[in-house]
C-alpha cells in the first residue's frame, strides 16, 4: 500500500466502513442460516475495499447504482443498519418498507438509487442518472456497480455508448470476482473486459480491488475528472466473493477449489490488508482496530435484534404505492 | 373550431409542456433534426435545442433505461419507441425496473416517464411493425396505458401524461396520424380514467379503443339504418379504466360487444368483457361479445391483413346479432 496522503479520521472511517459491511454481512448469513431471514441474499464479504474505496470519493449528492450483491453498496454510502436489517426482514420500517428485501434495497437519501436484481439492469439507470445531473446542472458523479457477470448483458454496452458520445459523469465499476454465478469469469467472457470500454473511447483502468487506498485513490481521480465532463470511466476491480453466489451455495468445490477461497481470505483480505496499513503507519493500533471490529459487532447485533422485534407491514400495505401521486391508494 | 390532425396535436402538445416544464425532455431514435419520420416532434429541436431533444442510437433496451434513470433524478423524459413493436425490446427496463420501482421503494422513488409509441395494422408493414401491443403494459402493475382516439383526445391525454408521476405507455394508431379533428386553441387536459361516451344509445353497447372508436362510429350508423341503437364508449386509457361508466352503459343497453386492436386472445376485450360479465350479469340479455385482431401475425398481403383487423360491417354484423338474440357458441 500507498504512503498516507489522507487524515487520520479518514483512514479510521474507511476501515469502520469496511468492517461495518462485514459485520452486517455476518449477521445476514446468521439470520438465513438459523431461518429468520425471509428468502435468500447474497453476501459482498471478500469485496469490502471496492464499496468503501469509490464510496468515500462520493459526496452523498453523487449517485450509485447497485446489484444483488448490494449490501456493501448500501452500507458504504452511508446507510443505517437498523434500516436495512428491517429491510432485510421484510419489516415496515426497512428503507423500502419491506417491499424491496435484499435485492431491492435503496437508500435514496444518501444517493444510493438501488439494488438490481436483474444483472446489468442497471446500467441504463446509472447512464440515466448521469444525464439528469448534467441537464439539472448539478456536478454530480454516478457510479454503476455491476458485477463481471454483468459484462455479458448488451444493456450495458448500449448505455456506454451513450455514455461515451454525450461524454457522460459516470463511473463503471466492475467488481470482477471471478465468478458469475456458478461459472468462473474466463468461461462467460471473451477477451479483455477493460479493451470492450476502450474500443468505445472510454478510459479504462484495471485495478486491485483489495487495496482500499488504491481504489480511492484512482476513485478520487476519475471522480474529480468525471465533475469537470472529462467522464465517463471504466474500472474492472479484481475481487473475491467469499461467499457462495447466494447465502445457500454452501457445497461449492464443484466450481471453485477450497485452496482458493482459503487464499484470498488469508493473504488477500482487504480489512487485513488494511489494518496491518494503519498499524504499520501508527495510525491505530492493533488493540484500537480489535476495539473497533468489537463495538461494530455490538452495533450489529443489536440492529439485527431491534429489526427482529420491529412490526411487519400492515396488511393494507399491500395495496399501496403501485402509483405514485393522486390514485396511490 | 379549428382542426388539426393527430401528428400537428402530439407537436403541439410537446411544445407545451417542454416551454412550461424545462424537465421535460425528449428521446429516441431520429427525434431532433428530423423530428421523427412520423413528424410529431418537427421544430421542437430547432426551439430547445439537441440539449432537450436528444437523437439516440439504434438501442431501444439502452436509452429506455437511461430514460428510467434520468426519471428517477428528477427529470421528466418521454421516450419516443418508432414502432410499437419496439415494446418487446424495452420490457426489462419498462416492466421489471420503472413499473416496479415505485412499489418496491415503499414510494420513495418516482419514475415519472413516458413511452410515446404507436399501433395498428394495415399499413402493410408485415408482422414486425404491424402489432397492436397495448396489453402487455397494461398487464403489469404500475404502468398508466393511454389509447387516443382522435386529435383532440391525443393532446389532452399526452399533456395529461407528461404531468403524471408514474410511468406512462401512450400508443396512436399508425393510420390516424394524418387524421383530422377539432383541437380547440386554448390549453386543456384530459383525465385519465374518464371514459367518453361518444355516442348515445339503447339497445347496445359498444366499447372501442384507440382507431376502434371510429370503427364503432362507423358501425353505429350502420345499425342505426337497421333501427338498432347503439352506444359507444371510448375509455380513453386502459390503466386506469373507467369501468363505472362502461357497466352503467350496459345496465342501461343490457348488451355489449367491445372492440380492440390487439390480439383477441388474453386481450383488452377479454379484461372488459370479464369485468363487464362479472359486474352488469343479471342486466345482460345477450353474452358480451368481443372482436379483437386475428391471432395471427400480421401479413404483409393486403389480401390477408384486412382481414385480421375488425371492420364497420363486421362489428355491425356481430352487434345486430347480439341484438336478435343470434347467440353463436362457436369459435
Amino acid at each position: 500500500m500507498t504512503a498516507p496522503t489522507h487524515n487520520t479520521d479518514d483512514y479510521l472511517r474507511m476501515y469502520r466502513q469496511m468492517v461495518r459491511i462485514r459485520a452486517f454481512e455476518d449477521q445476514a448469513n446468521q439470520l438465513y442460516l438459523t431461518a429468520k431471514m425471509p428468502g435468500l441474499t447474497h453476501m459482498y464479504s471478500g469485496e469490502e475495499a471496492v464499496a468503501v474505496g469509490i464510496c468515500e470519493a462520493l459526496k452523498i449528492s453523487d449517485k450509485i447504482t447497485s446489484t444483488h450483491r448490494g449490501h456493501g453498496h448500501c452500507v458504504a454510502k452511508g446507510a443505517d443498519f437498523k434500516l436495512m436489517f428491517c429491510e432485510l426482514l421484510g419489516r415496515a420500517e426497512g428503507y423500502c418498507g419491506g417491499k424491496g428485501g435484499s435485492m431491492h434495497i435503496a437508500d435514496q437519501a444518501n444517493g444510493n438509487l438501488g439494488a438490481n436484481a436483474i444483472v446489468g439492469g442497471s446500467a441504463g439507470i446509472a447512464t440515466g442518472a448521469a444525464l439528469s445531473a448534467r441537464m439539472r446542472g448539478t456536478d454530480e458523479v454516478t457510479v454503476c456497480f455491476f458485477g463481471d457477470g454483468a459484462t455479458a448483458q448488451g444493456l450495458l454496452y448500449e448505455a456506454m455508448n451513450m455514455a461515451a458520445l454525450w461524454k457522460l459523469p459516470v463511473i463503471y465499476a466492475c467488481e470482477n470476482n471471478g465468478y458469475s454465478e456458478y461459472t468462473p469469469t474466463h468461461e462467460i467472457a471473451a477477451g479483455s473486459l477493460t479493451a470492450r470500454a476502450e474500443a468505445m473511447g472510454i478510459e479504462a483502468f484495471k485495478i486491485d480491488g483489495q487495496d482500499v487506498l488504491a481504489v480511492n485513490a484512482l476513485a478520487t481521480r476519475l471522480v474529480a475528472r468525471a465533475r469537470r465532463g472529462d467522464g465517463p470511466f471504466f474500472i474492472e476491480l479484481e475481487t473475491y466473493r467469499y461467499m457462495g453466489h447466494h447465502v445457500g451455495d454452501i457445497n461449492r468445490s464443484y466450481y471453485r477449489p477450497k485452496a482458493e477461497e482459503e487464499h484470498w481470505q488469508t493473504n488477500r483480505d482487504p480489512i487485513t490488508l488494511f489494518g496491518d496499513w494503519l498499524a504499520g503507519q501508527g495510525i491505530a493500533s492493533a488493540d484500537d482496530l480489535a476495539a473497533i471490529r468489537t463495538a461494530i459487532a455490538a452495533d450489529a447485533e443489536e440492529a439485527v435484534a431491534y429489526a427482529l422485534a420491529s412490526p411487519f407491514p400492515a396488511p393494507e400495505a399491500v395495496l399501496s404505492h403501485v402509483f405514485a401521486g393522486a390514485t396511490d391508494a | 373550431m379549428r382542426e388539426l390532425t393527430l401528428q400537428k396535436a402530439i407537436n403541439e402538445a410537446m411544445f407545451e409542456e417542454m416551454r412550461r416544464d424545462p424537465s421535460v425532455f425528449l428521446m429516441g431514435e431520429d427525434v431532433a433534426e428530423t423530428g421523427h419520420p412520423f413528424k410529431f416532434f418537427a421544430g421542437l429541436v430547432d426551439e430547445f435545442g439537441t440539449g432537450r431533444v436528444i437523437d439516440t442510437p439504434i438501442a431501444e433496451p439502452g436509452y429506455m433505461g437511461i430514460a428510467v434513470g434520468a426519471a428517477m433524478t428528477g427529470m421528466r423524459p418521454v421516450v419516443d419507441l418508432m414502432f410499437g413493436d419496439f415494446l418487446f425490446l424495452v420490457m426489462d427496463q419498462l416492466c421489471n425496473q420503472a413499473a416496479k420501482t415505485h412499489y418496491m421503494s415503499g414510494g420513495k422513488q418516482k419514475v415519472p416517464l413516458v413511452v410515446h409509441t404507436n399501433l395498428g395494422a394495415t399499413r402493410r408493414s408485415a408482422a414486425q411493425h404491424s402489432q397492436s401491443l397495448h396489453a402487455l403494459v397494461a398487464h403489469i402493475p404500475g404502468i398508466k396505458v393511454v389509447l387516443p382516439s382522435s386529435a383532440y383526445e391525443a393532446k389532452g391525454l399526452l399533456k395529461t401524461a407528461i404531468r403524471d408521476e408514474n410511468p406512462v405507455v401512450i400508443l396512436h394508431d399508425k393510420m390516424m396520424y394524418s387524421e383530422k379533428a377539432e383541437v380547440p386553441e386554448q390549453e386543456y387536459l384530459i383525465p385519465f380514467g374518464v371514459a367518453n361516451v361518444v355516442r348515445e344509445g339503447t339497445d347496445i353497447t359498444l366499447v372501442g379503443t384507440s382507431s376502434m372508436v371510429g370503427v364503432c362510429r362507423a358501425a353505429a350508423d350502420i345499425l342505426a339504418a337497421q333501427g338498432i341503437s347503439a352506444e359507444v364508449i371510448d375509455p380513453r386509457t386502459i390503466v386506469p379504466l373507467d369501468e363505472a361508466t362502461i357497466i352503467a352503459s350496459v345496465k342501461k343497453t343490457s348488451r355489449a360487444l367491445v372492440v380492440d386492436e390487439g390480439h383477441q386472445n388474453f386481450g383488452v376485450t377479454a379484461e372488459i368483457a370479464a369485468r363487464i360479465a362479472e359486474k352488469a350479469f343479471y342486466h345482460l340479455d345477450a353474452p358480451v361479445g368481443r372482436m379483437g385482431a386475428m391471432d395471427v401475425p400480421v401479413p404483409f398481403s393486403p389480401a390477408l391483413e384486412d382481414l385480421t383487423v375488425p371492420t364497420p360491417e363486421a362489428v355491425a354484423a356481430k352487434a345486430a346479432a347480439l341484438v336478435r338474440g343470434e347467440v353463436s357458441h362457436g369459435a
